[in-house]
């Protein structure tokens, strides 16, 4: 029984991949891969993932660190809310983002005085793309630092060492897995973002059309080929991530 | 505008419905009942959504249901099998896709609709026409060249003798680029009249001239594989010469022809 239920959820996950590869304009394929829209779409994909990344990292372990580590009044509502992306529709993160962040927004109308527009511009698939996957690594960051045995850091602050070498020095090494597994996954949600992006940064080619945005775009218009050939290259991409960072942390 | 509702819905309740119907059945709307899924221009939400409320009374054996987007992606949609019954595109070339893969009946004309452009109220960056859209300075978001709007928007220039407009966003649907106006990240959008009112007083709309304007006509047809067939033709008919020409002009759509 449990087995019919575990082959039927695996099932689920592998057959929409098959329905890709089945339909998948294979003769045609290398010259979609080298439209020069295409190209600008994965390359911008690949350059504001990664940033994202870098931006979830440099901020969300800071506030993985203090959710684990620091009782405070109100705790339990900042996780909510800092973990809310990922349950929210998409769509409904890039409005917030919008009234926040955009030309009119709460914060976005000091932004745009100092001259820095995120809509329609770079800077907003990122922000947009790091709102929705900082949770992710958040997430996985948060339960290592509750893990790690907090002794190994005891011993080193009576050793002599200050509290950001202890951080650096020991807590951080400690983690490393677990920081890693979350920032792959953080980078993978932010390649697939789709919904926040198009809401709160638009669609503009070179710019904001992301992969996703790309193949929604190009699904609808006359070369549906090419979102086909563009989603099986995502996949891939992702897939060969996964399962090499699994891999890895496998036999670390 | 009065007297064209008036015709309209003189003609509908005249006019006869497809197939071989006895002469007895009085109007389409009888034929109007089970479960209906019409997948609609996003231009035509308010449309027929009015619409929807004046068949609650005179057919109330109908379960309508819409899903509104740009036409380009219904189409997607529908050539991948979903459950539509009708389908009104705000163009000849999304509903050609359909009839081209033998999916849709023949689609009938139901309504027309123009361009305009729409700005914040007051008009801040001040715009008179389609010139001023490609000014620096002017942020300016249309649809996707795929979306209807968006193909008209870009013809509209190109019969104003300007240069391809560069929008800082291509948008998905009608609705969708209004957002941005409305939400103010642009300075001007191009949509349809139809649009523009019912923005009501959030936007204001700038005119543009007849001799630069297309005229986006919207054609409607029952899905083939229709599991609701019958209801879906009267729909079709309701539409065309019915209520439904009612509906529209009264949200400032032009009639058929």
């Amino acid at each position: 029984m449990v087995v019919v239920g575990a082959v039927l959820a695996a099932l689920f996950f592998v057959v929409p991949l098959v329905g890709l590869v089945w339909r998948a304009p294979w003769s045609s394929s290398w010259k979609v891969l080298s439209s020069a829209e295409a190209r600008a779409a994965l390359r911008l994909s690949l350059e504001t993932s990664v940033a994202a990344t870098a931006l979830a990292v440099v901020f969300g372990v800071p506030l993985a660190w203090m959710q684990a580590r620091v009782s405070y009044p109100g705790r339990s509502i900042v996780r909510a809310v800092t973990l809310l992306p990922m349950v929210l529709p998409p769509v409904v993160g890039g409005v917030a983002l919008l009234l926040a962040l955009g030309r009119n927004g709460l914060v976005g109308q000091y932004l745009d005085r100092v001259g820095v527009h995120l809509p329609f511009h770079v800077a907003g698939a990122v922000v947009a793309e790091t709102f929705v996957s900082m949770p992710f690594l958040v997430l996985t960051v948060e339960a290592a630092f509750r893990s790690a045995d907090q002794r190994f850091e005891d011993a080193a602050r009576t050793l002599g060492a200050t509290r950001f070498s202890v951080f650096r020095r020991v807590t951080l090494p400690m983690i490393r897995p677990s920081l890693i597994a979350g920032a792959v996954l953080c980078w993978a949600r932010a390649l697939g973002e789709f919904g926040a992006t198009i809401t709160f940064a638009g669609n503009s080619q070179g710019k904001t059309q992301t992969l996703p945005l790309f193949v929604y775009v190009t699904l609808e218009g006359a070369n549906s080929d090419a979102a086909i050939v563009l989603s099986l290259v995502l996949v891939v991409v992702s897939l060969v991530v996964l399962v090499s960072v699994y891999r890895w942390l496998g036999t670390s | 505008m009065v007297c064209f509702v008036l015709i309209a819905a003189a003609c509908g309740s005249s006019t006869k419905s497809s197939g071989s119907s006895p002469p007895t059945t009085p109007t389409t709307t009888s034929k109007l009942s089970g479960a209906l899924n019409v997948f609609a221009a996003a231009s035509l939400t308010e449309a027929f959504k009015d619409e929807k409320t004046a068949l609650a009374s005179s057919a109330s054996g109908l379960s309508l249901t819409y899903n509104f987007a740009g036409s380009q992606a219904l189409v997607t949609q529908i050539k991948s099998g979903a459950p539509a019954d009708v389908f009104a595109s705000a163009d000849q070339k999304n509903m050609k896709k359909l009839v081209d893969a033998g999916l849709v009946e023949t689609p009938k004309t139901f309504a027309r609709n123009t361009l305009e452009i729409a700005v914040a109220p007051g008009n801040p960056k001040h715009i008179t026409g389609l010139a001023d859209l490609e000014k620096s300075g002017v942020i300016l978001v249309l649809e996707d060249a795929s979306v209807p709007a968006g193909n008209y928007a870009r013809q509209a220039f190109t019969k104003a003798g300007l240069p391809a407009p560069k929008p800082a966003s291509n948008e998905l649907d009608v609705k969708a680029t209004l957002v941005k106006l409305t939400s103010g990240e642009a300075d001007a959008v191009i949509v349809y009249v139809t649009d523009v009112n019912a923005a009501g007083s959030k936007v204001e709309g700038v005119d543009i001239p007849d001799s630069q304007n297309v005229i986006a006509t919207y054609p409607i047809a029952a899905i083939k594989a229709s599991k609701n067939l019958t209801a879906a033709e009267a729909f079709v008919d309701e539409i065309v010469s019915g209520s439904g020409q009612q509906a529209l002009q009264a949200r400032g759509f032009l009639p058929p022809s």
